[in-house]
């Protein structure tokens, strides 16, 4: 996810076929990357149950509706929007007639092109997307005009298409797509279709309406949480205290005996408790007594991990960017600033708590879920099932947010369902439901890192020498992932943004310690992946460093950007529309007031992010503004890039103030919400969002938003206080 | 057995009396809209009407909205101020992954109707008990200023 884009298409392929059991089956080539129709019985027709479906990713009614299938969940990212608009800006369709679904599980028609397995994530799914869902309407709207030209007796070259209607000028004849459908199913399919100029457009880089709002404001969009078949029992799992435990026994007499509780089962991570309803299955598991087995459970804490890590950081780790010797550049240098960072472990806590609900019939595996990791998820449920991979269907329904969490690699709350169905025989579909705790202390948290980073500057304050050290788990080691993200024993996605750094420093070393032989706390990627703790340790750094040399740390950075034009460029405006060369408004109390930024690239987007604050006598302080630009190139939806931008900042500012699971003798110690704090409207900063324009490819923009707060934030209350944070959360600190 | 009045209409729940009236709407009553985020009322995500106030449902026992008027979601535009707030959220594009909306909704439209033109201090009262993930509140504020206008 994560990984830049060249590499990925370079090495997913020989990943995914690498990469762990049964996945190579769902290698495809982009052969098909428009996808076949049409079911039995349709060859030579691409009319498929009474509507015209040209491709996988469209279908037109005969009353004009039309339906684009979204190979990508829709999290909140705004995808079903960003993928209908392409489909109908080629296909020149009427925005008030597109809906969208999610695709069912198919690698050979749906893959994620940059991964040959089909999933979302790693902000990809409008870059891999551009091209193929252009062609997909594209397509469409050549087989419509073939089939008025013929109708018509007309040329095709006289017939123009706007707005969903086709029509020939010179007769004044028109027809909706709806009346156009049959007879344009009967054309042949195009082997080539022109594409817009982009100087055409009419939806891309206008803010169409999102496709989802009504459905999300009227309570009808349907989540997983929503789904219920029937005879339907929702599960709820005891699961055990610490991460490694087992059952060793457990007495479900009294659970039992709540009216509407229909089983208890024994799985491999716990007990779960079937029942009617929720509310039900949740007594039910509050009345169980089990006993545990922690022979093998993990009983580490935080703060052994990060004095231990400390330890790591003293020796070299596994070279992950090696420009010239930053060894010897220290030793020969006079002044080295040094600093050391710290990160806790993450909880991604979308709105909607884990779940999933599954059925078993005849050797059929049938999932309702909020699915991003199709072809991981099919393959682990098929093996876990004893059946074969295609006898697994995925429903993907909305997902009340997921930042990663749902594209889980060892697809662990799906394989929770599937044992629980398996346990019971199939005899009944099944919603596994976890509470607010049980997502909280469920694990798969962004790892705790530590970095330590040294530099040496020149006479003039330019820095001549850096060297970082990383010290954390990898989220990658042991999944499917593995053989294309971990390279010659170092994860890309622990060192990606500290490994990339951009700025000209002549002598630069980043090494990395992985500590999963020794740290089992189950960690995942989290919004902005390796960004999330990389973009706060070189952006921080680098402004101690301006600090250090007493220049203005935006010029600081542009004097190091000369060769990296697009991290200048969102700088340069980010700077520009705070009004960076003006001195802060006061606070008018007396507070203090300070301003920080930071410039990021991950997934190939650009962002910088000026932060504004005001801190009390008490040290309690308020973010008032946040000024971001990002240069994403192509922009498909400004307002959804805005959206976007606005969310990341919000999701990033969560976890800078307050965001942090700690462990203690191998116990989560948060729970819910009452004490893994998020960020609340009252906290919400003012933001205001600019848009480079740019002709590059599209970029994504759901995680890219996420890096620049956290440091920008710090280097603002360094300026206001004079104290700097070397630690997140920055919780109290300032009230010390 | 409980009776309610829910978005109009007497209906009976067949649950314990000890449900929480969010899933007596959700699991007995297959009204979904309501959504389950936390269980402690710290989220706002399960907030519907009990005769007018905002309620969260997730912590309020059927026992305790026997014969009372119940609104939620599926029916909160069916009067002025509800829709004013459905048309504001939808003309601004408040939504992300649209799992919090209903009880954010649910939460500005009792807003509005105490109080039909908030400060921005007003909204953060009655709001910050409304958690989003996605961090839509820039929008969200903006929205309840948009409908507390076409309500003027």
């Amino acid at each position: 996810m994560i990984f830049r884009i060249e590499n990925a298409l370079q090495t997913t392929r020989r990943g995914f076929l690498k990469g762990g059991a049964g996945l190579a089956l769902a290698i495809v080539t982009p052969a098909v990357a428009l996808g076949e129709t049409g079911g039995p019985g349709h060859a030579g027709s691409a009319m498929v149950d009474g509507e015209f479906s040209p491709n996988a990713f469209l279908r037109i009614g005969t009353d004009g509706t039309v339906t684009v299938v979204s190979k990508h969940l829709e999290m909140g990212q705004g995808v079903y929007t960003g993928l209908a608009t392409l489909v109908a800006e080629e296909l020149d369709a009427d925005w008030s007639r597109v809906t969208v679904e999610g695709a069912p599980a198919d690698a050979k028609r749906y893959s994620n092109l940059f991964w040959k397995a089909q999933g979302t994530g790693g902000s990809t799914a409008i870059a891999n997307s551009y091209e193929q869902m252009r062609r997909a309407g594209a397509t469409a709207r050549a087989m419509l005009v073939s089939a008025a030209a013929e109708q018509w007796k007309v040329p095709v070259s006289q017939i123009t298409v706007k707005n969903g209607v086709v029509s020939h000028a010179a007769s004044g004849r028109k027809a909706g797509f709806g009346e156009l459908a049959e007879a344009a199913a009967q054309r042949p399919v195009p082997a080539d279709v022109k594409l817009k100029d982009p100087k055409q457009f009419n939806l891309i880089g206008r803010a169409a309406p999102r496709v989802d709002s009504v459905a999300k404001t009227t309570g009808r969009a349907i989540f997983t949480q929503d789904i219920k078949l029937p005879g339907m029992l929702v599960a709820v799992v005891a699961h055990p205290p610490r991460f490694g435990g087992v059952v060793k026994s457990v007495d479900d007499k009294a659970a039992r005996a709540i009216k509407g509780v229909n089983d208890v089962v024994v799985i491999p991570n716990g007990v779960a408790v079937l029942a009617t309803d929720y509310w039900t299955a949740k007594k039910g598991r509050d009345a169980l007594k089990v006993e545990w087995d922690e022979a093998k459970a993990w009983r580490g804490s935080s703060d052994a991990i990060v004095a231990d890590y400390r330890e790591r950081a003293k020796t070299p780790g596994l070279n992950a960017r090696n420009d010239g010797n930053a060894e010897a550049a220290l030793a020969r240098a006079g002044k080295v600033i040094e600093a050391e960072y710290v990160f806790p472990y993450l909880a991604h806590a979308s709105m909607e708590p884990l779940n999933c609900v599954m059925k078993l019939e005849n050797g059929q595996c049938e999932v309702w879920n909020g699915e991003q990791l199709h072809t991981v998820d099919q393959f682990a449920l098929a093996k876990t099932l004893g059946i074969d991979a295609d006898r697994v269907k995925l429903n993907m329904v909305y997902a009340g947010g997921s930042f990663g969490r749902r594209a889980n690699p060892q697809s662990d709350y799906l394989l929770e369902t599937a044992q629980i169905v398996k346990a019971i025989n199939g005899r009944a579909p099944v919603k596994l439901v976890w509470s607010r705790e049980d997502d909280m202390r469920g694990g798969y948290y962004r790892p705790l890192y530590l970095h330590r980073v040294r530099a040496a500057l020149d006479a003039t304050g330019m820095p001549i020498a850096w060297q970082q050290r990383i010290v954390g788990q990898s989220i990658i080691a042991g999944s499917a992932f593995e053989p294309m993200l971990v390279k010659d024993g170092v994860d890309v996605t622990s060192v990606e943004g500290a490994a990339t750094l951009p700025y000209a420093i002549p002598d630069l070393n980043v090494d990395l310690h992985t500590t999963n032989a020794d740290v089992k706390v189950p960690v995942q990627w989290w919004r902005s992946v390796g960004s999330t703790h990389t973009a706060y340790a070189t952006e921080l750094f680098l402004d101690e460093l301006a600090l250090a040399a007493g220049k203005d740390p935006v010029a600081y950075r542009l004097a190091l950007l000369k060769k990296h034009p697009r991290h200048a460029g969102v700088l340069k405006l980010a700077a520009d529309k705070a009004g960076w060369n003006k001195p802060l408004a006061p606070a008018a109390d007396g507070a203090k007031r300070g301003r920080g930024v930071a410039v990021h690239e991950s997934f190939n987007s650009f962002v910088a992010e000026v932060v504004e604050v005001t801190v009390q006598k008490d040290g309690s302080f308020k973010v008032d503004r946040v000024v971001c630009a990002v240069d994403c190139g192509v922009v498909v939806n400004p307002d959804v890039v805005k959206a976007q931008m606005e969310g990341g900042i919000g999701y990033a500012l969560a976890a800078a103030l307050t965001g942090a699971i700690t462990l203690k003798d191998g116990m989560v110690e948060q729970s819910n919400f009452n004490d893994y704090p998020v960020l609340r409207i009252n906290e919400m900063p003012r933001v205001e969002v600019h848009i480079v324009k740019s002709a590059a490819a599209p970029t994504g923009v759901g995680e890219p938003g996420v890096p620049p707060l956290a440091p920008a934030l710090a280097s603002a209350l360094r300026a206001a206080t004079g104290k700097a944070i070397h630690t997140l959360p920055i919780g109290e600190q300032l009230q010390a | 057995m409980a009776t309610i009045n829910l978005n109009g209409r007497d209906v009976s729940v067949d649950m314990p009396d000890d449900t929480p009236l969010l899933w007596a709407l959700r699991d007995g009553l297959n009204m979904t809209g309501t959504k389950f985020g936390c269980g402690i009322a710290m989220c706002g995500a399960c907030t519907v009407h009990v005769d007018g106030q905002a309620t969260r449902s997730c912590v309020t026992p059927l026992s305790a909205v026997k014969g009372k008027k119940i609104t939620t979601i599926e029916s909160v535009g069916e009067a002025k101020v509800g829709a004013a707030v459905q048309a504001a959220w939808q003309k601004l594009d408040v939504v992300q992954c649209g799992y919090c909306q209903s009880g954010q909704i649910m939460s500005a439209t009792a807003l509005l109707a105490s109080n039909p033109k908030p400060s921005d201090a007003d909204i953060d009262a009655a709001m910050s008990g409304n958690v989003c993930r996605c961090a839509t509140y820039v929008r969200i504020r903006a929205a309840i200023h948009e409908a507390a206008k076409t309500l003027a």
